[in-house]
């Protein structure tokens, strides 16, 4: 079915969409790149799966070989080996890894048929909300570097990081919650099944006592479990509270258990009745459900991570060896070096070491996009570093030999060599990681709506139960008013008040995440609803960050010459080129350039066939040669790149960077609902006019600001007694993220998370950012709601609790009916503002 | 009367039952992932 046949015509693999280089394997009439395109298509295909073929155009995103060639040599080190898998016994190693780029059930399909993808995978089990497979393997087959490869290959990159190597995490799901609702339903249900024959009336004869009896005994021996195990959480939870001289949700619940449960018991030991034990095991059953569900919409994200998840794990270090002869090599051809990755390293004294491991004076290897994980001294000829991750500039700085580089920075272009100056632990980053304004989590848990409520509401109560005994012991009736205190103290648990919150809560922040839009806990959707000023960082939130305009200006190019300026521009390293080759990327290399120079700092040139020079840079660089080029308007909204063919300046490429698709409508929408708008930039004044008109006036917009000038703003605005939104992205917006009242990260891929920000958005849902206000603002009126409803059903149990007359019928009806009509309500009514507001 | 408690202890034996099978089920890992099986149930396993 499938052959190899020559490339005459640029062929893109239907899977990948790589150019077909060397071979083209043809299978199914579609032309793909190698053996394991084709094999990853076939998977699909049996399974009627191609549909994952429908949604993008060659949706098979798989890297550049350089990308992942020797990326993961570390994996098979054996200290890193041996924290990185779960379970060995040497014929079969497990490991749990996190794969971000899961997002369809085609990935499930594919992910758990990497056994027919390599004999060396066993077996592989996805586990799907939480992103992980679990993979079986034989590592005499297969090592863990090469099933990195064959992962990251196929498009998904296990994500590896220097957290995981230092501590090993616990197993995240909790079985115990499990294990307790078992036991509490079981017990609610039986326990119900016995008090049924009290509720429809036992007679007065002998053997209905006996009968009685028998079966309080039974409902005792039931509730026994439920009380010491399935409610130990409430009270350990509400006892820890008091110690802390606070009362917290679980307090009231806890005093509820424990007042129901021991009246019960005298109750029953006294025979002066039958107790609420149903009603106690129904309370607990409920609450853990509830604490259930709780937990399942936070297990989704992890936002604990810090700085080290950002670093790799491991980079390579240079093995001794003459360094003058490395120099000569950088100073040669920069571009070439990345292609030549493997074999331009000695790989007897090349090896992988651990990053924190690295002692000062060692020289390591930094490849493209890889983050410089400590403070280092430049050994090549050049690099381009791009501070975008701590200092929020787009724009890469330029170092040369013997420079500083700090850590944070991304190398941009080919591999470079550097010297280790400092320990990872000691370098900048790491210290500004540790500053005070970002180790400093605020601790407001107590200013939340529900615990205020709960507060006023636990008080209210014991007074009501206090006034209740005095009442009846004043008017001579003891026991009536202990048994006053006790029913209300049963009837009142505040169980629909904090239900109300937690499903309002959870279903909120899963209908958050469904759209893109994901929260750290559910005091961020309080605080959301209460914002009245957004503050915009430019670059990389509202601009698109690998993305810009570029049209060219002049006369119009032949399918030659664009040929000839991405062959070009694919030469450098440089932003502007790689931006202009990439929007070319649609058309074919051109073979026939040679003698490829590059000017630092001014461009790039190269010969087509004998004696037309080509040159692509500045206007000094292309144009001095000839005049009459048609110039460019001079201006800083812009860059500006000419073009020289042959004789003349055929014109210059104009780039803009690119705003996010109905940045116009969603300011206005903002605008319209009163809220202020700023805008906080470390760049330079660019669009100042179209920001301005934007934002309102040119008075909102402040630019060159360093990270600390936008904590300092953040603080101004909430001295002016503003509750401020703040949206931006990347260690240098970490500060103000953190003082802003509500801190969101737009982040095009989610998993790159911010240190200190509440929330993360994916870039293409920002336009939807007001619309996510208003769901916030209907959460709470839920709740408000919710809790209202929660209040009528007290007020008819009190009700009947202060005259003395609840009788277990009625408690046993109305906390279960409570409950459940609460969880309803907020679930659907949650749901209706969802799909109103959002889609 | 007698009879009686022969029923309940066998219906609460029954009960018993099920949360054993739930706390197996549960130790398992059965509960670890109520997600990926809906998905998982839908592919054909045609192996070849």
């Amino acid at each position: 079915m499938s052959q190899s046949i020559s490339p005459s015509v640029e062929v893109q693999c239907y899977h990948c969409g790589a150019d077909c280089e060397d071979t083209i394997v043809v299978h199914d009439d579609k032309p793909f790149c190698c053996e394991g395109c084709k094999l990853v298509y076939e998977l699909l295909q049996e399974n009627e799966l191609c549909s994952y073929y429908d949604f993008t155009q060659n949706p098979g995103v798989s890297p550049d070989k350089s990308y992942y060639a020797g990326k993961y040599a570390y994996l098979d080190l054996p200290e890193v080996h041996d924290r990185i898998i779960e379970f060995t016994d040497g014929r079969q190693t497990h490991i749990n890894w996190y794969l971000p780029q899961m997002h369809c059930s085609s990935c499930v399909y594919l992910l758990e048929n990497l056994h027919r993808l390599h004999e060396g995978v066993i077996s592989s089990l996805v586990n799907f909300p939480e992103k992980k497979v679990r993979v079986v393997l034989d590592e005499q087959k297969i090592n863990l570097s090469k099933l990195a490869e064959l992962l990251t290959y196929i498009g998904y990159e296990p994500y590896l990081s220097l957290q995981d190597v230092e501590a090993n995490e616990a197993p995240k799901t909790n079985r115990t919650l499990l294990y307790k609702i078992g036991i509490s339903g079981f017990a609610f249900g039986n326990v119900m099944m016995m008090s049924f024959p009290d509720y429809f009336g036992l007679g007065e004869t002998q053997n209905d006592h006996r009968l009685q009896s028998m079966f309080s005994i039974f409902s005792v021996l039931l509730a026994l479990p439920v009380f010491f195990y399935g409610a130990s959480g409430f009270f350990v939870s509400a006892w820890k509270a008091i110690r802390k001289r606070y009362l917290n949700i679980d307090a009231p619940i806890a005093l509820a258990i424990l007042v129901t449960f021991v009246r019960s018991l005298y109750e029953i030991s006294t025979q002066t009745g039958v107790g609420y034990l149903d009603s106690m095991t129904g309370i607990v059953f409920f609450m853990l459900l509830g604490r259930y569900f709780q937990d399942k919409t936070y297990s989704v994200i992890s936002f604990d991570r810090d700085y080290k998840s950002y670093f790799p794990v491991a980079v390579t270090k240079l093995g001794a060896r003459n360094q003058e002869e490395e120099v000569r090599n950088d100073a040669l051809d920069n571009s070439e070096i990345e292609n030549k990755d493997a074999n331009h390293r000695s790989p007897v004294t090349d090896h992988q070491i651990l990053v924190t491991d690295l002692q000062p004076g060692d020289c390591i290897l930094i490849r493209n996009k890889e983050l410089i994980p400590a403070d280092v001294r430049l050994i090549s000829e050049r690099a381009m570093i791009d501070y975008s991750f701590v200092s929020g500039e787009s724009i890469p700085v330029e170092k040369t030999r013997n420079e500083l580089i700090y850590a944070g920075g991304r190398q941009v272009g080919g591999a470079i060599e550097v010297e280790v100056t400092k320990r990872v632990s000691q370098s900048y980053l790491t210290q500004l990681w540790n500053n005070d304004s970002l180790s400093k989590k605020q601790q407001v848990t107590q200013s939340t709506m529900v615990s205020q409520i709960n507060r006023y509401f636990t008080w209210t109560l014991l007074g009501l139960g206090i006034s209740g005994l005095l009442y009846w012991g004043l008017m001579g009736d003891l026991p009536r008013g202990i048994n006053a205190i006790t029913t209300i103290l049963i009837v009142a648990c505040p169980c629909a008040l904090l239900l109300s919150d937690t499903f309002t809560n959870g279903n909120m922040l899963g209908m958050f995440g469904k759209h893109k839009f994901y929260l750290k806990n559910a005091q961020i959707i309080e605080n959301l609803s209460k914002i009245d000023t957004v503050v915009f960082d430019k670059t990389g939130t509202l601009t698109l960050p690998d993305d810009a305009q570029i049209q060219f200006i002049g006369k119009p190019l032949s399918q030659m010459q664009k040929r000839i300026v991405r062959t070009l521009c694919e030469q450098s390293s440089h932003p502007l080129s790689r931006l202009i080759a990439k929007s070319l990327s649609h058309v074919p290399k051109e073979q026939l350039l040679s003698d490829f120079r590059e000017i630092e700092g001014k461009g790039i040139e190269a010969k087509l066939g004998e004696d037309c020079l080509i040159r692509l840079g500045s206007a000094q660089f292309a144009s001095p040669l000839i005049a009459g080029i048609p110039s460019a308007k001079q201006d800083d909204n812009t860059s500006h790149v000419y073009f020289y063919f042959g004789d003349r300046v055929l014109g210059y490429f104009e780039i803009q960077s690119q705003y996010r698709d109905n940045l116009p409508q969603t300011l206005t929408a903002l605008k319209q609902k009163h809220y202020q708008t700023f805008l906080l930039s470390g760049d330079k004044p660019t669009d100042v006019e179209m920001l301005g008109n934007l934002f309102g006036s040119t008075s909102q917009l402040h630019f060159n600001q360093k990270p600390d000038d936008k904590l300092q703003f953040i603080q101004k605005l909430q001295e002016q007694g503003r509750t401020v939104l703040m949206v931006g992205d990347g260690l240098n917006d970490a500060g103000a993220l953190l003082k802003s009242d509500v801190g969101v990260a737009v982040s095009d891929n989610i998993n790159n998370f911010s240190p200190a920000c509440d929330g993360v958005l994916q870039g293409s849902q920002l336009s939807q950012l007001p619309q996510y206000v208003r769901l916030a603002q209907s959460g709470r009126r839920i709740v408000v709601q919710s809790f209202i409803i929660s209040l009528l059903y007290n007020i008819v149990g009190l009700s009947f609790a202060l005259t003395g007359t609840l009788s277990p019928v009625v408690a046993a009806i109305l906390m279960p009916a409570s409950s459940i009509s609460i969880v309803l309500y907020t679930t659907i009514s949650s749901r209706i503002a969802s799909h109103k507001l959002l889609k | 009367m007698s009879a009686l408690i022969v029923l309940l202890s066998i219906s609460l034996l029954v009960a018993g039952g099920f949360l054993i099978a739930f706390i197996w089920s549960v130790r398992q890992g059965q509960y670890d992932d109520d997600c990926t099986p809906s998905i998982r149930i839908l592919f054909d396993d045609k192996e070849k």
